[in-house]
């Protein structure tokens, strides 16, 4: 060994204080960078560098109180932070010891939280998959073997193929890219191929709007998941593997390629990787085509093809990227077999539900108090997630839906909110798994309007290749958008039901296939919105411009004249202090005059 | 990096820089860093702390600071509460004298008495 113990001889100080500033995309966009930036300067300028550390981590989950901060050993939870605070926190907390109360994040009472440790959010939450973010900076990979990584990738090479495929199936892990289909059944058929090349790839091209779990795992634990393809890899009798990750995800990128590097310059990825076994694993990166998350038009893309689909079988586990056997996983699924391994498929499958084993990252987005990324043993309910980890919805707005599995799912009434969030479950209720994401809706959300934007995100991204997918999206895309402008009869919402039944059937991929759910899932539960439309030609939520009107009220008008003065049409007159009017020829329902008012005297009728 | 015994070793090495983040370790040392313990001299204090820790590797043990305690002075002050054991305030604590409370209270478990202001 040991040249790696060697080169080691300058080893981490030990250090009183570590801060850990979350580094994920969401928080770097709300400047975590400026923050991380001021904290340094200040530790500095104070002479802490040799007692303080600062790192970077992967994301927490919280994201909509981001930059944070945690300062370990207290494991104090500063959030919202601005350079100005940060260096508050360093005079204040790091120097003196005070913790700054103002920065502490609050609890629905409004209560400060005094640690991570004990802070609401993560509290109904067993982070198996995200075990690392938030805990261990993951561009340093000795702080990845601390916490017992690429000790899993020894212990498989200790065991034959068919006992590490035998306890992935045992976990009852099943992919969490989708379809959910069992990890370690499809790892077996590749491995009862022969062939004298096999391959693994790594799916990291999550495209669902609204879902960040895979980004999030890579940039925050990259080695996890290039440990769970290693261990694949053998499992399968591959030696080399790909990650497929969308160029859109640059920072995700470049801490998959640092961790790479440094798996390889301590040789657990190259030739020989603890004298037994040699794999290694190359970026390919994906221009954002949300067809190439699925298998066949991923492995074209990376042959250097056009990413389109085709016809399976053969499955990739037969005949895959270049002809020879291939295994795709996805992010999430291949973070969790580490720990999977590490402790046993009894350990995970004591997690979950009986057919959904172990637990899921799900992304909060959309009109929900804590967005961001969590994660729950499946058989969670809907209810518990929106409420109690994602803090209900903001504003005192009524819950009105969810949008599970982002744009091949379907959506989830309120009367469903005491659903089991589980494969089996899901599927019943019109919706899907997915990857993961749950877009919370609130009620000023118009049903027939959300459908339809679904609708248009898949006729954008339908790769064109087989007709239903091309023209059938295209032409629901149409009646809808005829719908949401007031001129839908009865008998477009029947040919609607015809063709998605006909797409579902036809299509060649599961884009395809899956693409009418949301259209389906919201005539199944909001039917009475659509009718709304079509026949009242109104639309309940009032979002539909063309079925909406502005009105002043005479009698709450002051005639400040903001509305006139905002209005890009001139749409508004009236004399000062005398109620204004709208000319309805000219407005052209922007809204912008019901956002200035201070008088509330706009309506939306 | 050639056998599991490598990656364990690296495993034991990183664990003692990341112990911190495990929350207050079962020694826990308060250095009292008020105006008057920073001009009394408690940083040079709180780096020999660090420094002797360090030198010992002993990972077992939170270091943390706290505000004036009232007897400006005694200042440089430290406080070492051992688990399950009263906290003892020691005065006067230079690098010195603070190398001597690791060596002689944290490590041997004998309390240094010339030192101490209360307990």
């Amino acid at each position: 060994m040991s040249e790696v113990a060697q080169e080691k001889q300058d080893l981490p100080a030990i250090e009183r204080c570590h801060v850990l500033i979350c580094a994920g995309a969401a928080c770097v966009a709300s400047g975590a960078m400026e923050v991380e930036a001021a904290m340094k300067s200040k530790i500095s300028a104070l002479n802490l560098e040799a007692e303080v550390s600062l790192f970077d981590t992967g994301c927490v989950g919280t994201c909509d109180l981001g930059p944070v901060v945690i300062v370990y050993p207290e494991g104090t939870f500063y959030v919202k932070l601005k350079p100005a605070d940060a260096e508050e926190i360093v005079t204040e907390h790091l120097l003196k010891g005070r913790v700054v109360q103002r920065l502490l994040s609050k609890d629905a009472d409004h209560v400060e939280v005094p640690s991570i440790f004990e802070h609401p959010f993560f509290a109904k939450q067993k982070r198996i998959a995200l075990r690392n973010l938030g805990v261990i900076n993951p561009e340093s990979i000795d702080e990845y073997i601390a916490v017992g990584g690429y000790a899993s990738l020894g212990k498989v090479l200790e065991m034959t193929q068919d006992e590490v495929i035998k306890l992935v199936l045992d976990s009852g892990l099943r992919g969490r890219g989708g379809a959910g289909f069992p990890t370690g059944r499809k790892w077996a058929f590749a491995k009862a191929v022969e062939a004298d090349q096999k391959y693994v790839i790594i799916n990291g091209d999550e495209g669902d709007p609204g879902a960040f779990m895979d980004r999030s795992v890579l940039e925050g634990d990259p080695h996890s998941v290039i440990e769970g393809l290693a261990i694949a890899g053998y499992a399968i009798g591959a030696t080399q593997g790909y990650a497929y990750v969308r160029a859109e995800y640059p920072l995700a990128i470049k801490r998959l390629q640092i961790a790479i590097d440094q798996a390889r310059e301590y040789g657990l990825l190259g030739k020989g990787i603890f004298g037994k076994f040699d794999f290694d694993l190359e970026i390919r990166k994906g221009a954002g085509a949300f067809v190439c998350g699925e298998e066949t038009a991923l492995m074209r893309s990376i042959e250097g093809m056009r990413g389109q689909p085709r016809p399976k079988p053969p499955f990739p586990a037969v005949s895959g990227l270049w002809g020879k056997p291939t295994i795709i996983n996805n992010v999430e699924t291949l973070a969790n077999v580490p720990a999977i391994i590490q402790n046993g498929p009894f350990w995970y499958s004591s997690f979950g539900t009986e057919t959904s084993k172990g637990t899921k990252v799900f992304a909060l987005a959309g009109n929900i108090n804590n967005t961001g990324l969590i994660e729950v043993p499946f058989g969670t309910t809907l209810r518990e997630v929106v409420f109690e980890i994602g803090g209900g919805i903001p504003n005192g707005k009524e819950f009105k839906a969810v949008q599970a599995g982002g744009p091949s799912g379907g959506c989830i009434p309120a009367s469903l909110l005491d659903i089991p969030l589980d494969y089996e479950s899901l599927q019943k209720a019109g919706a899907i798994v997915g990857s993961g994401g749950l877009i919370v809706m609130d009620s000023d959300t118009c049903m027939v309007d959300v459908a339809r934007f679904f609708l248009e995100f898949t006729v954008d991204e339908s790769c064109g290749q087989c007709t239903p997918c091309r023209e059938g999206t295209k032409r629901m895309l149409e009646i809808l958008t005829k719908i949401t402008k007031g001129r839908g009869t009865l008998e477009d919402i029947t040919k609607l039901e015809t063709l998605a039944k006909a797409i579902t059937q036809t299509s060649l991929c599961q884009l395809g296939i899956t693409a009418p759910n949301p259209v389906l899932s919201t005539l199944r539960y909001f039917r009475d919105e659509y009718l709304a439309h079509v026949v009242d030609k109104t639309c309940p939520a009032k979002v539909c411009r063309e079925l909406i009107t502005f009105d002043i009220l005479p009698d709450k008008c002051t005639g400040c004249t903001i509305c006139a003065r905002n209005c890009p049409t001139h749409a508004i007159s009236g004399e000062r202090k005398q109620a204004h009017v709208i000319d309805q020829s000219a407005c052209i329902k922007c809204g912008e005059c019901l956002v200035r008012c201070k008088f509330d005297a706009v309506v939306k009728v | 990096m050639k056998t599991l015994e490598d990656l364990k070793r690296i495993r034991e090495e990183a664990l003692k820089a990341m112990k911190v983040r495990e929350g207050e370790q079962g020694t826990k040392i308060t250095v009292a860093m008020g105006t008057c313990g920073i001009a009394a001299g408690a940083r040079e204090t709180m780096s020999a702390l660090l420094d002797e820790l360090n030198k010992r590797g002993i990972t077992d043990v939170t270091v943390t600071q706290t505000g004036c305690k009232g007897l400006c002075e005694q200042e440089p002050m430290i406080e070492v509460t051992r688990a399950g054991e009263a906290a003892v305030t020691y005065g006067h604590v230079d690098a010195e004298r603070a190398r001597r409370i690791v060596a002689e209270h944290i490590v041997n478990g004998n309390l240094v008495g010339e030192y101490i202001v209360s307990k």
